[in-house]
């Protein structure tokens, strides 16, 4: 198991700075969401944390040593990332896709070996793209397609795993069987989960933790009872809401309020 | 690929040997060497013998296959038609290595640049080394072929690097899109700049003409073995950049998340590009469309597996280049159509014929 840490971390795109001495950690063996608004740097800090963007000041440490000192093959056994919109060459079948998972554990002249084919297997297996492994990914839905992108992070049997943004034009089913897919993969093999997620009600559903972000920086983490309230989301959104106990699992579940709908019975509501 | 496009193969069966009429090679599960990919790429092999010996037979004095045997393995002085074959051998072998080396660095390319468009010819690349043999030739009198080497390697990585620095410009990088258009418009800018020096120098122009349009007439062993080892040590290079290119193939983001150096890979397979560019132009001149159609046609039997696309391009490319050599020795006789020309003429329409059917020939 590992600990993805970050420490005063500054990451920047060319001179704009848009992540300033952000402090977090990924606790190990839990799933944590990273919630914000757009462009608040979410996805920035999961690039930085997964060592897409190299940091101008700060460090990011994997079990305390820095990502970017260790080798990349090394890290990559440890530490996977889905990124949003990936896009799969034309042509590819899902077995060969999620085969290219195992990558980082194939030296260069050593080929493929049996604990590839069984981590493929185990990979079709758990996302329940077994059936589609000889389909061409171009055919498949955008639900399959999510499905058989995490099978290949899967593959890649990593102890870390971090996700941007993986429900993105997904219909509300399918935002669902990815969640409970990754909520899965949590609970039996301990991977560590972060994810960049935009719907907060799912977020406070599926999170443990909970890293409320605002301009760059963050502005509460705790459990999601704790942080998702009606002032983080005021603060952190600029939109009033009532937030009630998720009847189906207990979590808060937010009721956004615009401009044309005022609670019209607010006691009941709130009760 | 897609079903339709298995499909239409089935229906039609295809002219040529190396052509699939069935789906197996390209759905087969394909991560172990071996199986039917295994087997077409020996066809493919057979295929390219086949062509080298009709290339040592075919010409203004046709010979029968059993001479050329008797000419390469039991050589007889005294015998014209002995002599005919050996004198074709030479621009046979610079066939084989041009065409190799074209095939090689246009899969390369196209899986660096991540762009089914991506080629020696329209990255710029063949263009640079043009302009710089033109340039040798000009200011420094250069005449000989295994000058032109030198030149020509300088001038490839020249525009190679340019092109890349251009298209890296902003915030996303050398994404396809400004690769295309970077090389496609530096192309046209070396190849104007090409055509003021010769349009002001009547001698530059004769002794580049022939060079130009790309030919492997008239070249000598001397010439061969001066390209040879810039030849052998860029083939290996991509050759072994197979597992890379696949990586690379699913986007930077993943492919550094699999814990690929993609800076590096970039660097390590361009390194190997300009190596193949460089020595095939200037051994044969900037030849069009080999390094272009031929990994093309190569996806539709191997799938989107660089480790399978890079053999297969390596045999089939040569193959493509021969045949048009022999074609352009016969259709004009007395005279002859330079390869160059005879490639473009030959894989215009083969492209035209692939992109139309089906989706399977991108990435």
């Amino acid at each position: 198991m590992a600990v993805l840490n970050a420490k005063d971390l500054t990451l920047k795109y060319d001179q704009r700075c848009v992540v300033d001495g952000l402090s977090a950690e990924i606790p190990e063996g839990k799933v944590t969401m990273i919630v914000g608004a757009n462009a608040c740097g979410k996805s920035t800090l999961l690039r930085g944390l997964s060592r897409l963007l190299k940091p101008a000041a700060g460090a990011v440490t994997l079990d305390g040593k820095d990502i970017h000192s260790l080798p990349a093959r090394e890290l990559a056994r440890t530490l996977g990332l889905l990124p949003q919109h990936p896009s799969a060459p034309d042509g590819i079948t899902v077995r060969d896709l999620v085969g290219r998972g195992r990558y980082p554990h194939q030296g260069f002249f050593r080929s493929w070996s049996e604990r590839d084919e069984t981590a493929v297997q185990r990979a079709l297996e758990a996302t329940e793209t077994l059936a589609l492994a000889e389909r061409n990914v171009d055919e498949l839905s955008g639900g399959q397609r999510q499905r058989v992108w995490i099978a290949m992070a899967l593959a890649q049997e990593t102890d870390v795993l971090l996700l941007d943004e993986p429900t993105t034009y997904l219909d509300l089913a399918h935002q669902v069987e990815v969640l409970d897919l990754v909520t899965d993969l949590n609970r039996q093999r301990g991977t560590t989960v972060a994810i960049v997620l935009h719907d907060l009600n799912l977020a406070a559903r599926y999170a443990d933790t909970v890293i409320a972000m605002k301009d760059g920086a963050v502005v509460a983490v705790g459990s999601p009872l704790e942080v998702v309230t009606e002032g983080l989301v005021r603060s952190v959104f600029g939109l009033e809401s009532r937030v009630i106990p998720d009847p189906v699992s207990g979590t808060p579940l937010i009721i956004p309020i615009g401009r044309h709908h005022v609670p019209a019975n607010e006691l009941e509501l709130v009760s | 690929m897609t079903d339709s496009t298995t499909t239409a193969a089935r229906q039609e069966p295809a002219p040529g040997t190396f052509v699939p009429g069935t789906g197996p090679a390209v759905h087969a599960p394909g991560r172990t060497f071996g199986g039917p990919r295994a087997a077409w790429l020996l066809a493919a092999v057979v295929v390219l013998a086949l062509l080298a010996g009709a290339s040592l037979a075919i010409g203004a004095r046709g010979l029968p296959l059993a001479t050329v045997w008797q000419a390469l393995t039991a050589f007889d002085p005294a015998n014209g038609d002995h002599a005919v074959v050996h004198a074709r051998i030479p621009r046979t072998v610079l066939g084989l290595l041009a065409g190799g080396a074209l095939g090689l660095a246009g899969a390369a390319m196209q899986g660096v640049a991540r762009n089914p468009l991506a080629d020696p010819g329209i990255l710029g690349v063949n263009a640079g080394a043009a302009l710089a043999v033109v340039t040798g030739i000009y200011v420094f009198g250069v005449g000989s072929l295994s000058g032109y080497i030198w030149f020509a390697f300088v001038g490839a990585a020249a525009a190679a690097v340019v092109v890349y620095l251009i298209a890296s410009l902003g915030r996303d990088g050398a994404t396809p899109v400004k690769l295309a258009l970077a090389g496609a418009a530096l192309n046209a800018g070396l190849y104007s700049l090409m055509n003021v020096i010769l349009v002001s120098s009547q001698d530059t122009l004769d002794r580049f003409r022939f060079w130009q349009v790309g030919g492997i007439a008239g070249r000598d062993w001397s010439v061969v073995l001066s390209g040879l080892p810039f030849l052998a040590a860029g083939a290996l290079i991509v050759l072994l950049t197979g597992r890379i290119l696949n990586s690379l193939a699913l986007g930077d983001d993943i492919a550094r998340g699999l814990g690929q150096r993609v800076g590096l890979a970039r660097a390590v397979t361009a390194l190997g590009i300009v190596l193949l560019c460089g020595s095939a132009t200037a051994l044969a001149g900037p030849v069009a469309f080999v390094g272009l159609v031929i990994p093309h046609a190569v996806r539709f039997l191997t799938g989107p597996d660089y480790r399978w696309i890079l053999p297969f391009s390596l045999v089939l490319a040569p193959a493509l280049l021969l045949g048009a050599d022999i074609i352009g020795r016969v259709v004009l006789l007395p005279g002859e159509v330079p390869a160059g020309i005879m490639t473009a003429l030959v894989g215009a329409p083969v492209f035209v014929w692939l992109i139309r059917r089906g989706k399977g020939a991108g990435l």
